[in-house]
């Protein structure tokens, strides 16, 4: 597994003609790269709104959607087409560059951070030493735009929902970041997949989580939890939405195509931060099945050095990449499906309740596992040796 | 690396490119019914009164000097996080752990002030 080699680079390099220059294949294996992020977060907003529908009708005791296709697993295309046919209104008063451009940035944010995440442990679209910190950094820029809409708007619920998710996901960014440095700390990288290629002992199951490794792990989880549900907007942290006092909140006056940019940004959002939870704290590839397919190829890498100089994809590798890309896929979905079972189990908390409770507890708390972490890793690392 | 960093301009293009094409898709086949009464901001049916950019709460304003305090700590900490591993091996993690504790030690008194102060109150 080394830096840098890109397995749609190197697939390219394998089987186009000599003549094509370095820079075109480059830019060739950055396009799809880019189609299967696209793909990837559209897919994923249209499964998960649809799962998201089914999972609260279950829990009201009623179906959800049910006609359009096989348990109404059609419906979210079917809204998808209805959203882009929708008239797409700009309030008089509204400031009307910062309102359209508000979704745009919304969603290109989001989108930046997916660039990060890794699909298999060969098949990654880039692959970033500082990756946690980059997801951190572009997913956080979502509020800019949270914010622009909010204000752009020039509606009273608007602004009431962009003051609130300013101040809210300010205020958690900091344990959920600090929260997160604990396992970063066990890893000693902020590359995922080297982050998770760490976690492979013990059948995949030595995850940073586990208490041998170093115990403040564990609460650590928890209060990324916590602090991820305020970051993504969801309830009990939907104050910024609130549908239920505040309207629609930051997006009481899109409509159409630009609403659903808020909507593919929130699902996104989900996405990745279930994402970064499981490689970070719950093995990222590693699970019993992934340790169980390593040992059954040769040679589990997908690109390997030829015998003639240079790279070659080792096909033979595939099953244990399948293995790993669906283990991180379902562990993501699983933190998904916590993240809407929370939503609709718990009641939305008010503003001063979600401030006192990120910074006088979440805050401190996390600090404190950051430093308990620290000692360990330093009585493991260099007192003990 | 700077090349890690080139499918991520390539993206910046292409969702640039997504956001635009989905905008105009949606001009073109989208109705248009433009009206007063629809240009209006939505207030549960009132005419609405006077514009939204209201003064709001001095609180918001604190929430956000605060972050700045505690978001530049955890950058500090970022490094330590990530390097404090090669830092033992290199025998300079005690010296580092002990400016670390310092650090949010110092960080940490902030905090207790500001919680002594009353700034962390919200329904002050």
């Amino acid at each position: 597994m080394q830096s840098g080699s890109n397995v749609f680079l190197e697939g390219l390099r394998q089987f186009a003609p000599e003549a094509v220059p370095g820079w075109a294949l480059m830019l060739t294996a950055a396009g799809i790269g880019v189609a299967i992020v696209m793909g990837l977060v559209s897919v994923n907003a249209i499964f998960s709104v649809w799962l998201e529908r089914k999972v609260s009708g279950h829990i009201q005791c009623r179906y959800g959607p049910m006609y359009v296709g096989w348990h109404g697993w059609l419906q979210s295309i079917a809204d998808g087409v209805k959203l882009l046919l929708k008239e797409d209104m700009i309030p008089a008063g509204a400031d009307r560059a910062m309102f359209m451009l508000a979704p745009a940035l919304v969603l290109a944010s989001i989108l930046g951070a997916m660039a990060a995440f890794p699909l298999m442990p060969d098949v990654f679209f880039a692959d970033l030493d500082l990756g946690l910190f980059a997801i951190l950094a572009f997913s956080s820029l979502t509020t800019i735009g949270v914010v622009m809409a909010g204000w752009a708007s020039n509606s009273k619920w608007t602004i009431f929902g962009a003051m609130r998710e300013a101040a809210q996901v300010v205020a958690y960014e900091i344990p959920l970041g600090v929260a997160l440095l604990v396992p970063v700390m066990v890893a000693g990288t902020f590359n995922l997949r080297e982050a998770s290629a760490l976690q492979s002992g013990m059948w995949g199951m030595d995850w940073f989580v586990m208490p041998w490794n170093n115990p403040f792990v564990l609460p650590a989880a928890v209060l990324f939890l916590v602090a991820a549900l305020a970051e993504t907007k969801r309830a009990p942290f939907d104050l910024p939405e609130a549908e239920s006092e505040l309207v629609a909140g930051f997006m009481t006056e899109y409509s159409g195509i630009r609403w659903s940019f808020f909507f593919m940004e929130e699902y996104a959002a989900m996405f990745l931060m279930s994402a970064v939870g499981a490689v970070f704290f719950f093995g990222g590839f590693e699970s019993p099945l992934t340790a169980l397919a390593a040992r059954l190829v040769e040679d589990p890498r997908l690109i390997v050095p030829a015998a003639e100089g240079g790279m070659r994809l080792n096909l033979g590798s595939l099953p244990y990449q399948l293995a790993a890309g669906t283990t991180l896929l379902l562990k993501t979905f699983a933190g998904i499906f916590l993240m809407m079972w929370l939503r609709w189990t718990l009641p939305r908390i008010r503003i001063d309740q979600v401030m006192t409770m990120g910074y006088k507890y979440l805050t401190p708390l996390a600090l404190l596992c950051v430093l308990g972490a620290g000692i360990w890793e330093a009585i493991r690392h260099s007192w003990l040796r | 690396m700077l090349i890690q960093y080139l499918p991520i301009f390539v993206l910046a293009l292409v969702v640039v490119g997504f956001a635009l094409s989905n905008l105009v898709l949606s001009d073109v086949l989208g109705k248009k019914r433009r009206s007063i009464g629809k240009a209006d901001v939505y207030e549960s049916g009132m005419d609405p009164v006077g514009g939204a950019r209201l003064r709001q709460s001095i609180h918001y304003y604190l929430v956000a000097v605060l972050f700045i305090l505690f978001d530049v700590e955890s950058i500090f900490l970022i490094p330590w996080a990530a390097a404090g591993k090669q830092l033992a091996a290199m025998g300079l993690g005690d010296l580092v752990f002990y400016q670390v504790l310092i650090f949010v030690g110092t960080l940490g008194l902030g905090l207790a002030y500001v919680w002594r102060k009353g700034g962390l109150e919200w329904d002050r």
